[in-house]
């Protein structure tokens, strides 16, 4: 399965600017579908940015995160070619984890 | 930053929190203080996210209040269109910022994200969040165990939580 997040990591200098899209419903749980049952809530809590071993961003969400989420950071310390790893975690158990090199 | 043994970091944390209430013993650490070091250690800050009302969800996160301070710059459009979309970013002059939290005033859950900046980290951060409708954004800065906090209304023309 592709993974559900998608990140772009460029290094300028010291400074790497991160672009994180992650795919994921992000339902509040108080939205009715088309029978008017409540959706239950679905949503990412928390994001991990690491890199060369160090939480370099780390984000807690509530439901007010928009559908299919985007986030935008720089942190200092990386050089090209270091790995980026992002994992994020749910409300209902669910979590997904990639790698990305910086560009 | 990087300590790998568990017991460490949140001793270190108590012991700050301890020097800021200087002749208290450890034992009666107070609740306040207690709060505040939440926001600061590992954990998902479960009961901020469940406050209705925003500064109750202050409360919960940092246990303390912010002061508005013209050095955050809080970037949100006048109008959103779409409430479930609104593009709404920070960025701030001030040093040694440790945290960065978006609030909704009148979203059925005042908080809607709260970022950890590690030293290193540049202190900005933008992303998208959902508003049910027209009310203040208010994005809170802590740093240096202070928090500041910038505030803008924004229009929304159709709710982001209504379906």
């Amino acid at each position: 399965m592709a993974s559900s997040i998608r990140v772009r990591a460029t290094a300028n200098g010291d400074i790497t600017e991160v672009q994180a899209l992650i795919q994921h419903p992000m339902d509040t749980g108080l939205v009715k579908d088309s029978k008017g049952e409540l959706i239950p809530a679905h949503y990412i809590q928390q994001l991990k940015f690491e890199c060369n071993g160090k939480d370099v961003f780390v984000a807690d969400w509530g439901t007010a995160v928009s559908k299919d989420p985007y986030v935008k950071f720089s942190f200092k310390g990386a050089k090209k070619g270091d790995d980026l790893k992002i994992s994020w975690t749910d409300n209902k158990g669910g979590s997904d984890t990639t790698t990305a090199k910086i560009a | 930053m990087t300590t790998t043994t568990g017991p460490l970091p949140t001793r270190r944390l108590i012991l700050q929190g301890a020097a800021g209430v200087a002749l208290l013993g450890l034992g009666n650490l107070p609740f306040g203080a207690s709060l505040a070091l939440a926001a600061a250690n590992d954990k998902y800050p479960d009961e901020a996210f469940k406050q209705k009302n925003e500064a109750d969800a202050i409360k919960a996160l940092y246990g303390k209040t912010a002061e508005p301070s013209d050095k955050v710059k809080l970037d949100a459009p006048e109008i959103a269109e779409n409430g479930g979309v609104v593009p709404i970013s920070v960025t701030t002059s001030l040093d040694k910022v440790t945290s960065i939290s978006f609030f909704v005033a009148e979203n059925p859950f005042a908080l809607a994200a709260s970022y950890r900046i590690p030293d290193g980290t540049v202190a900005a951060v933008a992303n998208r969040l959902k508003m049910a409708k027209t009310t203040n954004v208010t994005a809170i800065v802590e740093a240096d165990g202070k928090l500041y906090s910038a505030t803008k209304e924004v229009k929304v023309t159709v709710g982001g939580c209504g379906g």
